[in-house]
């Protein structure tokens, strides 16, 4: 138990010295994470943690359709690049089972960081492994959601506000429910619009990594998908493909062939924010990172923007998780310095610069404190889409279970291959080949 | 030439095959015209729906290409005046400058590594092709097959291998194992293509050499090698162009110290989506050093490639 | 001239190192020559492969370095061969390899032979036109699935200038007809001016005083392009075709970019294919065995048309 006496070291040296003291040597720390427009914002955030600490920081960002594969090969063959982590939600169940991640329990409660101050979801999402257990293997870092940007400048037209309130009865506004987001969809497609013509939705699609997955769980969920049962987490007959979770993937193809924009078979995070950005699109899946950007967009941003949270459907109201924890690498020299800054960066101040600085803080301190709802103009959307947040399969075998994903529903939704039970048949059974290797079944 | 030849082709045949060269050309040119024609847009011209055609040239896509941003709140924005033109265009789009961005290493990255591995496979080629035009070496075939094999496994089916086998030897994430890398991937081509040229050689220049009583090494440097520079050039070329654009080993194995350029040009992001201007912008420049490289060497390009297939 | 520069590297050179650089039999120079290739190509090319073979027969896993590493026979290959959905990644690559073949070769050599007629400003286009293949797959890649967007890429648009159809009634990318064809024709755009300039080369060497003999016998054009000009450039085509499919049958960055194997698995080329198993399923034993699968099919193909090809050399 070596990582425990360096982890009691660890405590005991962050304890002893105050964070504004040098302390006895100088590390430079690497942290790693995806490329992406917060990792900028996280650059900046750090300097303060240079200037108290005199460690000095390097960053390796990774591209998202190649951060799972570079990052995990690195914790897999025990890599010292990295010593702080800031890996994506699903890899927790393998970093924890594999020793990639030190666990932080003793360190939280050493340094008096609880994670009853952290938005629960994000703690259950990112930093517990089992689920819903109280081991900790990170700190959430980043709390993301997948949620809706939609045209309010668009939904804002007499004359298109008339002729929705003739054809359905009711105001064209933020929709109620998946039925009613379809119904707005479809009066937006093909419509002229400022002489372009324009279309309902931009959904996820992608196919390479995790994209479709990541879309069509949103629909599922609210259908009657689910991952097992209360009792048996792995009995996936009945639950992954319930006639629920059928019906809710044949509403997510009927979306994609009524209303979404001609070429959008393979969109993800920044195609879909393109199509937006460009005003092809009245209604906009995308996660809540991205909603700085669109509030500050010359052609879509302020008020002709407007965010929700995504609808229920007939048998639930969820929203995918995004968004990642921060960890200690296990095969890192410097895990000392490495705590210090998960130490920094739990502090509520950090935090709260952290959120001005277009970072999704998890800290209730900063979403609960006065003012927050208004800080921003999404700011409420994320909190409400943070109370309903579902999460894919976080187990160590979540990759080959995306894979398996990916593939079915992609060959259904986008290929048309198939019907949605055949599809979600055959995942059952993919799955089931995956826990039954790993021996969980 | 003599003033007339049966074998040049008639002024009316001259003038078909120069429009259909040009046309096919200039339909070859539009997507590269767009990619570069995209570096000088504003971000909301480039993803413009309809696309745009005209529109007013601006350098965003370049400095974003060169330099990380953050975003700036109107107070941060007016407390800090931009000074050069630079900061105006970050300025203008709501962000203050933090750094320089990571393009510049990658860049750096990719011309070390680039001519470096050139440089190694078309000197190792050069030996190798050398003594397999010039001597007996037993399973000549076998083995010039054999090179020929190395270039046949999916660059996916080995990475896992490389990677722990650099690990252990200290050369992953490095230049030197990056070098070697390419190296090894390009030797295929270069050996025979070199081959090929180097069989066209006739041996009657070293023989006069030997008799002249020069050694075999001498004579190989001094007459054999003038006299392949035409192939050596060429080789160099196509080496060039493979290490320079390759991505899967440098995705797989690279990191922080020696990442190419081409793993980090399609991922440039902006505010919220893909800066498709700075990609545009990056495409652009990183194409600039193979174009001038090959420009500089055309004369030898086609000369250069033989594969000992001309009869004599 | 060549004895005066024989003569200065003569005098140049001092006597110790001629003497022991003379001292090497010519088979020590061959072997000198040979052996740095060799040594690095079995360094970083058959190390890995035999690594990858004795994978191939076990259930490891890259992302379970403790787990215990179990010897499992042909269990791999089995799985493999029984696996439907591989055959058909196996014949998105073959419609791949086969297509983008056929239109590099046809347009490559049409396009040197056309060039070859030497009109004025030739090299200049000649340049131009090797221009696409300069630029980075991945960089390709990635930017085409723009050009390919119905509203904001160029494609469409240009398509739809000239049929008259709606931009936005097809979409290259996501119609499972046409995703096939969006890969081939990137390629093709990217590729062809390697066989065209493979193909020039052997057209520039061919000398003109067999055209003059053909002539003089009053052979027609037509006869002298099928008799002289075609055999004469087989082996460069067939050279230019042997390097163009290696490497498309390794295809990964340029595909993996522009479709992602999408839609469903259409364009799922037998390397992304491999990428999946080795790097997000992490069956490293299974795609081990898969590598090697490729391989022997490769090498198989290869070595058969490498012996066709020395026999068109030879003839």
């Amino acid at each position: 138990m070596k990582t425990k006496a360096r982890l009691f070291a660890a405590t005991a040296l962050v304890g002893l010295s105050s964070l504004a003291s040098t302390g006895a040597y100088a590390a430079n720390l690497t942290l790693c994470w995806a490329a992406w427009d917060p990792a900028n914002a996280l650059i900046e955030l750090s300097r303060d943690f240079e200037e108290q600490s005199g460690h000095s920081m390097s960053f390796e960002f990774v591209p998202w359709p190649n951060f799972a594969d570079r990052m995990l090969n690195e914790l897999n063959s025990r890599g010292q690049l990295c010593d702080l982590m800031i890996g994506d939600s699903q890899w927790i169940g393998l970093a924890a089972e594999s020793g990639h991640y030190i666990q932080l329990n003793d360190f939280f409660d050493a340094e008096g960081i609880s994670m009853d101050a952290f938005i629960p979801a994000t703690v259950e999402g990112y930093a517990a492994w089992p689920k819903g257990s109280t081991n900790y293997w990170a700190l959430p870092a980043f709390a993301d959601v997948v949620g809706w940007t939609y045209r309010r400048d668009w939904f804002a037209r007499e004359d298109l506000q008339a002729e929705f309130r003739e054809l359905h009865g009711r105001d064209l506004d933020v929709p109620a429910d998946l039925q009613e987001l379809k119904e707005i969809a479809e009066f937006f497609q093909g419509r002229e619009i400022d002489g372009r013509t324009v279309y309902g939705a931009a959904l996820f699609t992608e196919r390479g990594s995790e994209g479709i997955t990541m879309g069509v769980t949103n629909v599922l969920y609210n259908f009657g998908f689910r991952y097992g049962t209360a009792d048996n987490p792995y009995q996936l007959e009945g639950t992954v493909n319930s006639p629920g979770a059928v019906e809710g993937l044949e509403f997510y193809r009927a979306l994609y062939e009524c209303c979404t924009p001609p070429g959008s078979s393979d969109w993800y995070m920044s195609e879909t924010i393109d199509a937006y950005r460009s005003g092809q699109v009245a209604l906009q899946m995308n996660f809540a990172f991205i909603w700085p950007g669109v509030d500050q967009d010359a052609n879509v941003g302020g008020d002709r923007s407007g965010y929700f949270t995504n609808p229920p459907g007939p048998d639930g109201h969820f929203a995918q998780l995004g968004g990642q924890g921060i960890s200690v690498v296990s095969y890192s020299q410097n895990q000392d310095a490495a705590l210090e800054y998960i130490k920094w960066f739990a502090q509520p101040e950090i935090q709260q610069r952290w959120w001005e600085l277009g970072g999704f803080s998890a800290l209730n301190d900063v979403v609960q404190a006065d003012g927050f709802v208004d800080s921003q103009p999404f700011a409420q959307t994320f909190l409400d889409s943070m109370e309903i947040v579902q999460d894919f399969w976080a187990e160590p075998t979540y990759a080959e279970l995306l894979l398996a994903m990916q593939n079915r529903v992609h060959r259904y939704v986008i290929a048309g291959e198939g019907t949605a039970q055949e599809a979600l048949d055959a995942l059952v059974r993919d799955w089931t080949e995956i826990f039954e290797d790993d021996g969980k079944m | 030439m003599s003033s007339y030849s049966i074998t040049e082709p008639s002024p009316r045949s001259k003038w078909i095959a120069g429009i259909l060269v040009v046309s096919y050309a200039l339909i070859t040119l539009i997507p590269l015209v767009w990619i570069i024609a995209t570096g000088f847009k504003s971000s909301s011209d480039s993803i413009a729906y309809p696309p745009k055609v005209f529109f007013e040239p601006t350098l965003e896509g370049y400095v974003n290409l060169f330099t990380r941003q953050t975003r700036a709140t109107p107070e941060q924005l007016a407390a800090t005046p931009p000074t050069t033109w630079y900061e105006q265009i970050v300025h203008d789009n709501g962000m203050v400058i933090s750094g320089p961005s990571r393009f510049g290493e990658r860049f750096m990255n990719s011309v070390i590594i680039g001519f470096g591995s050139t440089f190694l496979s078309v000197f190792l080629g050069t030996l190798a092709a050398y003594a397999f035009s010039r001597y007996r070496i037993p399973l000549k075939d076998d083995l010039m097959f054999f090179i020929l094999s190395t270039r046949m496994m999916p660059p996916i089916a080995v990475a896992i291998p490389i990677f722990l086998m650099f690990r252990a030897a200290g050369l992953s994430d490095t230049h030197a194992g990056m070098i070697l890398l390419y190296t090894a991937v390009n030797l295929s081509l270069a050996v025979w293509l070199l081959k090929g040229f180097i069989d066209e050689i006739p041996r009657e220049y070293e023989e006069a050499a030997l008799i002249d009583g020069y050694t075999r090494f001498q004579a190989f440097v001094k007459v054999v090698l003038p006299q392949a520079a035409t192939g050596i050039a060429s080789t160099a070329i196509f080496c060039l162009i493979f290490a320079w654009n390759e991505y899967a080993f440098a995705v797989l194995l690279t990191s922080g110290t020696a990442q190419t350029a081409p793993p980090f040009i399609p991922t440039i992001i902006g505010v919220g989506g893909r800066d498709w201007p700075a990609v545009a912008a990056g495409a652009t420049l990183f194409l600039v050093p193979v174009m001038v490289f090959t420009i500089l060497l055309r004369k030898h390009l086609l000369r250069g490639i033989t594969f000992g297939a001309v009869r004599k | 001239m060549t004895d005066s520069t024989l003569d200065r590297v003569a005098r140049a050179t001092p006597p110790r190192v001629a003497r022991r650089i003379r001292g090497l039999s010519d088979r020590a120079i061959a072997w000198i020559f040979v052996a740095p290739t060799i040594i690095l190509l079995l360094a970083v090319n058959i190390f890995p492969l035999i690594w990858t073979i004795y994978l191939s027969f076990t259930n490891y896993r890259a992302n379970r370095p403790n787990a215990e590493v179990e010897w499992v026979g042909l269990r791999n290959y089995q799985r493999i061969l029984s696996d439907p959905e591989i055959w058909q990644t196996m014949q998105a690559t073959a419609h791949f390899l086969f297509w983008t073949l056929f239109f590099q070769v046809l347009i490559g050599f049409a396009l040197a032979w056309l060039i070859n007629q030497k009109f004025r400003g030739n090299n200049l286009w000649t340049t131009i036109i090797v221009l696409p293949m300069m630029l980075s797959p991945a960089v390709v890649g990635n930017f085409w699935t723009f050009l390919y967007q119905p509203q904001i890429g160029i494609f469409n648009n240009i398509i739809s200038f000239f049929s008259g159809a709606d931009p936005t009634s097809f979409s290259m990318i996501g119609d499972v007809r046409l995703a096939p064809w969006s890969i081939v024709i990137v390629d093709t755009w990217m590729w062809t001016p390697f066989v065209m300039l493979i193909c020039l080369a052997g057209l520039r060497s061919i000398p003109d005083s067999i055209y003059e003999a053909a002539e003089c016998d009053r052979a027609s054009k037509w006869r002298q392009f099928w008799t002289i000009t075609v055999p004469m450039v087989l082996p460069f085509l067939m050279l230019a075709v042997l390097f163009r499919g290696i490497e498309n049958f390794k295809m990964f960055d340029l595909v993996v970019q522009l479709t992602g194997g999408g839609p469903g698995s259409t364009t799922e080329l037998t390397s992304i294919n491999l990428k999946r198993e080795a790097f997000e399923k992490w069956r490293t034993g299974y795609a081990s065995a898969y590598a090697v699968i490729l391989f022997v099919t490769v090498f198989g193909l290869a070595s058969i048309y490498v012996k066709a090809l020395n026999r068109v050399k030879n003839r």
